[in-house]
C-alpha cells in the first residue's frame, strides 16, 4: 500500500479534532497549551504533505512549516509566561477558574 | 414741508432708537436713559402733530410700501397707511407717552430699575405706532403681539412681587386667547383675498365674492383679537389685575393707548366690518353689555386703580357700541377725549398712591386739603367722564348716544343711558372716598413734585377742552376729519338734559351716601348684601374660569400627558428596553471563560464550513452559491 496525500490529510484531520478536542475540555491550562500544540502540528503536517506531493508548489509548503514552528514556539512561550504569571498572582493553574474577563 | 412718508417713518424710529441706544450705552446711568427715551418721544410728538396738522389742511389716504417677501401668488409687502384715522392715533399715542414719561421722573424716582423703565416704555411706544401705521395685517399683527409683550413686561415690571409676576402672566394668557381668533381670521381672509393689504382685502371683501355667513365669521375671527385686547366681555379678566404694574404704565398702556387699540384696529378694519351687519349688532351687543357690566363691578370695588380699570373697560364697550352701531367718528372721538381724561385719573390716582402708600380707598379720605392740584384736576376729569357739560366727556359721550339712538336697537340705547348713571355714581364715590370726609389713615399726604402735578394741569386742560373738537362751534370738528361723508351730530338740548340729569342724578346720589364718610362707616355698601357681593366678587367671572380650567381643561391635558407619558414615551423606552434586554440575554453566554468561547468559535467555524460544502455541493439551490463552490 502506497502512502496518499489522503492519509496524510486523514491524520492530520484526527490530530487537529484531537487537539481541538483536548482544547476545549481540559482543566489544567498547560494540558490546553499542550492540546494546542497538537493542532500546530496538524496545520503542520497538512502544509508539509501538500507540499511534497504537489510538486509544482515549490517547497512553498515546508517553507510555511517552518514559519508555524516559530509563531507556535514564540505562542508557547507567551502562554506559559500568562500562565505563570496567573498562577503566581491567584494560584490556580484550572482554566475554568481563570474568570477575569467576565463582568 | 418735508414727505410726510418720511416724517411718518421717523416717528415710530425714534422710540426705537431710543430703546436700542439705552440698552447699549446707558446701562446703569439711569437718568442718561431717561433723558433718551424723552428726547425721542418728544420728537416723535412734534412730528405727530405736524403730520396730523397736514391731514387737518388736506385730509388724504397716503400709503408707501415695499415688497418684503413674495410667497406664491402673495406678496407679503410692508408698509405704512397714513390717513386721518393715524394721523389722530400718532398724537395720541406719543402725547400721553410724553406726558406720562414727564410724570414717571417723578413718580420712578429712586426706582431701581428706572432706566429699564423708559426703555421699555420707549419699546412701548415704537410698538404701538407701528400698529397705528401699519397698512397691511402682517405688520399690524406683529405691532400686536409686540405691544403685548411690552405690556407684559410693564405689568411684571416689578417682577419680585409675585402678583405682579402673576399678573403679567395672565395678561398674556387671556389676550392670547384672543389673539389665536385674531390670527386665524387674518389667515383666511388674507389667502382668500391673496394679499395681506387692508386697501386690498377690504376691495375684495366689498366685492362680494364672499358668502355673507363666512364673512360674518371671519369679520367676527377678527373681532376675537379686539375683544382680547380691549378687555371686552368676557376676556376682560386681565385687565384689572394688569394694575399691578407701576400707575404710569396703567395710565399710558391700560388706559389711553394699548387697549384703545381693538377700538382703533375696528376701526381701521371699517370697511371690513361693515360688510357684514350681523357682526357689526355682535360689535354693539357686547360694547353695550360691556360697558353696563364693567361700571356695575366698578361700583363696588376698593382698589382705586382697580376701579379705574373697570372704568376703562366700561369706556371701551362704549367705543365698540358706538363702532358696532355705525357711529365711526364718535366711537373715535371717545377714544381721543377718553385718553385724556382717563390718563389724568390714572396719573391722579398715582399722585394720590405717591402720598399716602396705598392702593385701598378705604384708607384715604380727606386728601382735598392736603393736595389741591391733584383733587382738582381728579374732579375735572371725574366730571368729564360722567359726561357733565361742557366737558370733553360729554361731547364723545352724547355723540355715541346719538349715534346708538339713531342706529341701534332701543335696548342698546336705555342700557348706554343706563351705564351714564351709573359711571356718574362709580365716579363720583371713588372721588368723595379719596378726597373729601375724615381722613381714615396714618401718613401725613404731601402733595407731589411739580414734574408730577404738571402733566395733570395739561391733562385736565384737555379732559376739560377736547370736547371742543366735536362740538358745533368748531369750523370743522372732528367728525368731518375722520369721514368726510358723515355729518357731525347736531347739539340735543333733550339729549343734553337727559344725559346731564341722569349723571347729576348720579353725582348726587353719590354723595348722599358717600360725601362725608368717617371712619366709622368707610364702606357703606357692605351691609347691602347679595348684589353687593355679587360685585364686589366681579361676578365671580375668575372663579368659573378657574372652575373651567381645572375641570375641563385638566382633565383634557391630563389625558394628553397620559398619551405622552405612556404611549410616546413608552415608543422610545421599548427601543432603549429591548436593547437592553438583548444584550442581557446574550450577556447570559459569556461566562468567561475561554474555552467556553473556544467551543462557540469551534462550533461557528464548523457550522460555516458546512454551509460551504452544502453550497458547493448544489444543496442549497443554484442561486445561492454558484455551481462548483465560492472559491472558484
Amino acid at each position: 500500500m502506497t502512502l496518499t496525500l489522503t492519509h496524510y490529510l486523514v491524520l492530520a484531520a484526527l490530530l487537529f479534532c484531537l487537539g481541538v478536542y483536548g482544547a476545549i475540555t481540559r482543566k489544567n491550562a498547560i494540558g490546553i497549551l499542550m492540546a494546542l500544540e497538537l493542532v500546530f502540528n496538524a496545520v503542520n503536517l497538512t502544509l508539509v504533505a501538500a507540499g511534497r506531493f504537489r510538486p509544482q508548489s515549490d517547497g512553498v509548503g515546508q517553507l510555511f512549516a517552518l514559519f508555524v514552528i516559530a509563531a507556535a514556539a514564540a505562542e508557547s512561550v507567551l502562554g506559559l509566561a500568562i500562565i505563570l504569571a496567573i498562577y503566581r498572582r491567584r494560584v490556580v493553574v484550572n482554566a475554568d477558574e481563570m474568570d477575569l474577563m467576565k463582568n | 414741508m418735508a414727505d410726510p412718508v418720511v416724517l411718518a417713518l421717523i416717528v415710530p424710529l425714534c422710540p426705537l432708537a431710543a430703546f436700542a441706544l439705552t440698552w447699549l450705552l446707558a446701562r446703569g446711568r439711569p437718568a442718561a436713559g431717561a433723558a433718551l427715551s424723552l428726547a425721542a418721544i418728544a420728537v416723535s410728538f412734534v412730528l405727530s402733530a405736524v403730520l396730523l396738522w397736514g391731514q387737518v389742511q388736506a385730509p388724504s389716504g397716503i400709503q408707501a410700501d415695499i415688497p418684503w417677501m413674495p410667497a406664491g401668488r402673495i406678496v407679503i409687502s410692508m408698509g405704512i397707511l397714513l390717513n386721518p384715522l393715524s394721523a389722530l392715533m400718532l398724537v395720541i399715542v406719543t402725547g400721553v407717552s410724553l406726558l406720562v414719561q414727564i410724570y414717571s421722573l417723578g413718580y420712578m424716582k429712586g426706582d431701581r430699575g428706572f432706566a429699564r423703565f423708559f426703555s421699555y416704555l420707549s419699546l412701548f411706544s415704537f410698538s404701538m405706532l407701528t400698529l397705528v401705521l401699519a397698512d397691511n395685517f402682517i405688520l399690524l399683527y406683529m405691532a400686536w403681539e409686540l405691544v403685548g409683550l411690552c405690556s407684559y413686561l410693564l405689568i411684571g415690571f416689578w417682577y419680585e412681587k409675585p402678583e405682579a409676576a402673576r399678573a403679567a402672566k395672565k395678561a398674556f394668557v387671556v389676550t392670547r386667547v384672543g389673539d389665536l381668533g385674531f390670527l386665524v381670521g387674518i389667515l383666511v381672509l388674507s389667502l382668500l383675498a391673496g394679499t395681506f393689504d387692508f386697501a386690498g382685502v377690504a376691495r375684495f371683501v366689498g366685492a362680494g365674492s364672499v358668502p355673507q355667513g363666512q364673512v360674518t365669521l371671519i369679520v367676527l375671527l377678527l373681532f376675537c383679537g379686539a375683544v382680547g385686547k380691549s378687555g371686552q366681555f368676557p376676556l376682560h379678566v386681565w385687565l384689572p389685575d394688569a394694575m399691578e404694574g407701576p400707575t404710569p404704565v396703567s395710565a399710558l398702556i391700560h388706559s389711553a393707548t394699548m387697549v384703545a387699540a381693538g377700538v382703533f384696529m375696528v376701526a381701521r378694519l371699517y370697511g371690513i366690518f361693515q360688510a357684514s351687519a350681523d357682526a357689526l349688532r355682535v360689535v354693539a351687543g357686547l360694547g353695550a353689555f360691556t360697558a353696563v357690566f364693567a361700571a356695575a363691578i366698578a361700583l363696588a370695588q376698593d382698589d382705586i386703580k382697580r376701579i379705574l380699570a373697570y372704568s376703562t373697560i366700561s369706556q371701551l364697550g362704549y367705543m365698540m357700541l358706538a363702532l358696532g352701531v355705525g357711529g365711526y367718528g364718535s366711537g373715535l372721538f371717545h377714544l381721543t377725549t377718553h385718553a385724556a381724561f382717563k390718563t389724568l385719573l390714572f396719573l391722579g390716582a398715582g399722585s394720590v398712591i405717591h402720598a399716602v402708600g396705598t392702593n385701598d380707598i378705604r384708607h384715604m379720605g380727606g386728601l382735598g386739603r392736603r393736595m389741591p392740584v391733584t383733587a382738582v384736576t381728579f374732579g375735572v376729569a371725574v366730571l368729564a367722564i360722567a359726561g357733565i357739560f361742557p366737558l370733553s366727556g360729554f361731547w364723545s359721550k352724547d355723540g355715541i348716544l346719538e349715534a346708538v339712538r339713531a342706529g341701534g336697537h332701543p335696548v342698546l340705547y336705555a342700557v348706554a343711558l343706563g351705564t351714564v348713571f351709573i359711571t356718574a355714581v362709580y365716579m363720583s364715590r371713588l372721588f368723595f372716598l379719596v378726597f373729601s370726609g375724615a381722613r381714615r389713615g396714618d401718613a401725613p399726604p404731601h402733595e407731589s413734585p411739580p414734574v408730577m402735578t404738571v402733566p395733570l394741569l395739561i391733562l385736565a386742560v384737555l379732559a376739560a377742552g377736547l370736547g371742543l373738537l366735536g362740538s358745533p362751534w368748531l369750523g370743522k370738528g372732528i367728525h368731518e376729519l375722520l369721514d368726510p361723508a358723515a355729518s357731525r351730530p347736531a347739539l340735543d338740548i333733550g339729549l343734553l338734559l337727559l344725559s346731564n340729569g341722569l349723571a347729576a342724578a348720579g353725582i348726587l346720589l353719590s354723595f348722599v351716601l358717600f360725601g362725608r364718610t368717617t371712619a366709622a362707616h368707610a364702606a357703606p355698601g357692605r351691609r347691602a348684601g347679595t348684589l353687593y357681593s355679587l360685585l364686589a366678587n366681579k361676578f365671580y367671572i375668575d372663579e368659573l374660569y378657574l372652575l373651567l380650567i381645572r375641570g375641563l381643561f385638566f382633565t383634557v391635558t391630563a389625558a394628553v400627558a397620559w398619551f405622552d407619558r405612556h404611549i410616546v414615551d413608552g415608543t422610545v423606552n421599548l427601543v432603549g428596553g429591548a436593547s437592553k434586554r438583548g444584550g442581557a440575554l446574550l450577556r447570559r453566554t459569556l461566562v468567561g471563560k475561554v474555552q467556553g468561547y473556544a467551543l462557540i468559535v469551534t462550533c461557528g467555524v464548523l457550522a460555516a464550513l458546512a454551509i460551504l460544502l452544502a453550497g458547493s455541493l448544489g444543496l442549497l439551490g443554484p442561486g445561492l452559491f454558484g455551481p462548483g463552490g465560492t472559491g472558484q
